[in-house]
């Protein structure tokens, strides 16, 4: 099984730590990574992990058992990038002269669907939401005009498929947890062993 | 700062509310959750919490421990001969970090504790205060669960939630730092509430009939069927579900150093250990099975050899109540998910009554040749020297397999673990997951609390004795009754051991010396005895379980002898070698 790019959500309740007892789930292992958002849900109260990971399929579903087992951590759903809508958030920073003269801020705005959010004598900040190549691609445009800040976000996924999570945190709160699935495709099968 | 309180938590029933101080709710939690006997070390950051304890004094049983590693690994022994949760008291900084390393052996061996750390004044918090350590963070990776409490009107519900989660499910150490301020702030105090269900945590998962059944056909169809057993038999206090079951399904079963006592050493199914210095046959015929039958245990590496070698011609089912284990060394080819309480019951219903004689014989077969090139001149050796396998096959004569045994780490440890004979569950009490040198001593302190009626021997060697033996204090002040069996080999053992096999004999500092172990002893004003003779060592033995109190028996033994069978690492478990 090869690497690919993996976004595993995490719910969890609103804790002091609890980012630490995530985060030290990959170091321990050496994993690395890529992006890690925090953010409340959809459920207030209810705060929710977006964390970007290249791994196995094997290992990714390792870590989200690991991940769910913490005592604050209500569930870990992973999913590959057709499985999600995601985006991420940049902002860039440019001499305004320089863009004004050299560049028609008309076309890019247009082209690469950028936003001016903030128009100084000095410098002018442009933002773009997209996937990462269209976030790279004004930064390629914006670096031989002499880009001076460049900042981009985590990411935030939507699981295309997920029905939110208010109907399962009903079913934790009631005293008996609700029948919670954990998947077992390997039913009948017996293959190699996993690594990690 | 977010508090743990905000989600719906079970109110008590208002009645009338009393004025105390957050060090007083601490030990009103420690009562209403049956507390009994608590091991600990005082200091400037919890002294508000042991002044209160002195009031409390006669209700609450404080052991005054030596060093704070040995209250934890105390509170593990208590733990374990029990099944209770253990309890910890320590100061802030260097009272908190020595109990690291308990903190680890008991989340790698599921012990449930809850040890509550005294913290410098909230106000104080990040300014590198004296005795400041971050010991959240420090015990993040070492606790199932860890909390700061630096307001008083939080305690009574964090102390339910520490218990119910150290104590729920797979059990772990939980440790609870409280800020001075908030040991010494007065709140109205409502009650006590244990805890019994919190929304994010589900201490066991659901248990899918589909699965069970899936699991019986297996067992049903197979020939050489193979029960490989864990401490979730002990943890889940499944020992007489685990009996019918292998009894009504007529399935050899083979433990891991974690699971021994759960299965009485000489009930006929019981064919022996597993793992590194386990007994041949169960090694070998791992990889012999049809189906393999895991249950309460997580493959560790010791046990399970080289795991691209380990049982690929068998179905492997696994019962674990920990989601996270199936699949993570061995992938299986039916999980049963659950507590096997439950799990174990429901499976036995499903399966047939049947016997496996021949199959059963192939494990005698192999025991036979073990017993002749391994077992036999072991306890039989030649010349003048004793063996630590007749020691230990000596102590079983006078104890008839009675006694709590709590090994150290090493040689001795495997030795005690293939020899001692058990008639009783949580009577094998060592660090099977981490490996603790030093953790006998303290342990078989806290044995002794959790099981006052029994005989409680502590196994350790040269080595791993003076890595905690200030706990000879801990023994003296409070008259604990344990016996203290050191087994002298003069040198770290088990290192020597891979340094012989493996490095060309280079003994790379492992020559350790000793002091007189005795006249150590008997500086504690604990009687003991030393001897190497054959002659007087079932007399010495029967001296120190007869002695009434507290004794150390030393015993001097080869050398440079090896265990075996072993697995050597990165080899497969059917390459077990014999000598
Ligand atoms: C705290 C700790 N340090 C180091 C080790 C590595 N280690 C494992 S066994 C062993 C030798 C133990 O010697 P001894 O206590 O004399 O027992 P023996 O093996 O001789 O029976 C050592 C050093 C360990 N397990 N734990």
């Amino acid at each position: 099984m090869s690497k690919q790019e993996f976004t595993i959500t995490v719910y969890t309740e609103n804790q002091v730590g609890l980012l630490n007892r995530i985060a030290i789930i990959f170091s321990r292992r050496k994993i690395n990574i890529e992006s890690m958002n925090t953010s409340p849900s959809e459920v207030e109260g209810i705060h929710r992990f977006t964390i970007v990971v290249n791994e196995t399929e094997e290992v990714i579903k390792k870590l989200a058992r690991q991940i769910e087992k913490q005592v604050e951590v209500l569930k870990a759903y992973y999913n590959t990038g057709d499985e999600i809508v995601w985006q991420e958030l940049a902002l860039y920073k440019v001499s305004t002269d320089e863009i004004a003269e050299k560049v028609k801020v008309e076309r890019l705005l247009r082209e690469y669907g950028a936003r001016a959010v903030a128009i100084r004598k000095d410098y002018t900040i442009f933002e773009t939401t997209g996937h990462r190549e269209e976030t790279d691609r004004l930064v390629k445009f914006l670096e031989p005009l002499g880009l001076i800040e460049f900042v981009r976000s985590a990411r935030v996924a939507i699981i295309k498929a997920s029905e939110g999570f208010h109907e399962k945190l009903r079913q934790f709160e009631r005293q008996e947890p609700g029948e919670e699935l954990v998947e077992n495709e390997f039913l009948g099968q017996n293959e190699e062993i996993f690594t990690m | 700062m977010q508090s743990t309180l905000q989600q719906p938590q079970k109110v008590a029933s208002p009645t009338k509310t009393e004025t105390i101080s957050g060090s007083e709710a601490v030990l009103k939690a420690l009562l209403a959750e049956k507390v009994d006997t608590l091991f600990g070390y005082p200091g400037g950051a919890i002294m508000p919490i042991y002044d209160a304890l002195y009031d409390y004094r006669e209700k609450l049983q404080h052991i005054l421990v030596r060093h704070e590693q040995g209250a934890i690994h105390a509170a593990q022994g208590y733990a374990r001969s029990s099944g209770r949760v253990g309890v910890v008291f320590t100061t802030s900084g260097p009272g908190a970090t020595n109990l690291v390393t308990g903190l680890a052996d008991a989340m790698i061996d599921s012990t449930p504790v809850v040890c509550i750390t005294g913290q410098v004044f909230a106000h104080l918090l990040g300014t590198d205060a004296f005795q400041e350590t971050d010991v959240i963070n420090i015990t993040t990776p070492v606790t199932k669960w860890n909390y700061q409490v630096t307001d008083a009107t939080e305690l009574p519900h964090v102390l339910a939630k520490a218990f119910y989660i150290a104590r729920s499910g797979r059990p772990g150490p939980v440790l609870i730092d409280i800020s001075k301020n908030a040991q010494l702030q007065k709140f109205e105090y409502e009650g006590y509430t244990p805890c019994d269900h919190i929304r994010s945590y589900r201490p066991k998962p659901i248990v899918r009939k589909e699965y069970l059944e899936e699991a019986a056909k297996l067992i049903n169809a197979a020939e050489k069927p193979f029960v490989v057993f864990g401490q979730g038999v002990v943890l889940g206090n499944a020992e007489k579900e685990f009996l019918r079951f292998i009894e009504k399904a007529g399935i050899p079963a083979a433990w891991t150093i974690m699971g021994l006592s759960a299965l009485p050493t000489d009930h006929p199914l019981n064919v022996g250990m597993l793992g590194m210095h386990g007994n041949y046959g169960p090694n070998v015929l791992t990889n012999e099975c049809d189906v393999l039958i895991a249950v309460g245990m997580r493959f560790d590496d010791r046990v399970t050899g080289r795991l691209d070698k380990y049982a690929k011609q068998a179905k492997v089912i696994h019962l674990d109540i920990d989601p996270a284990e199936i699949d993570k060394n061995v992938k299986t080819t039916v999980p049963v998910w659950g507590d096997c309480k439950e799990t174990l019951p429901l499976l036995t219903k499903l399966v047939d009554q049947k016997v496996y004689p021949q199959w059963l014989d192939t494990f005698n077969k192999y025991k036979k040749d073990e017993e002749a090139i391994c077992i036999h001149p072991e306890k039989n050796p030649e010349g003048d020297v004793l063996s630590m396998a007749e020691v230990i096959a000596a102590l079983n004569e006078l104890t008839k397999g009675d006694a709590v045994i709590v090994t150290d780490v090493g040689q001795h440890q495997m030795v005690a673990c293939r020899y001692a004979h058990f008639n009783k569950t949580r009577s094998n009490i060592t660090s099977g997951g981490l490996g603790t040198m030093g953790f006998a001593l303290p342990a078989a302190i806290g044995a002794k609390f959790g099981a006052p009626e029994r005989q409680v021997i502590a196994v350790i060697g040269d080595g791993g004795f003076q890595m905690t033996i200030q706990e000879l204090g801990t023994v003296m002040q409070n008259k604990v009754d344990i016996k203290i069996l050191i087994l002298n080999n003069h040198f770290l053992g088990m290192v020597r051991q891979w340094q012989q096999l493996f490095n060309e004999k280079r003994y790379s500092f492992v020559d350790i010396e000793s002091p007189d172990f005795v006249q150590v002893a008997k500086g504690y004003h604990i009687d003991g005895f030393a001897t190497d003779k054959r002659e007087a060592l079932k007399a010495a033995l029967k001296t120190m379980l007869d002695h009434n109190g507290a004794y150390l028996l030393e015993v001097s033994v080869g050398k440079e002898d090896n265990v075996f069978p072993m697995v050597p690492q990165g080899c497969s478990v059917s390459e077990i070698r014999l000598k």
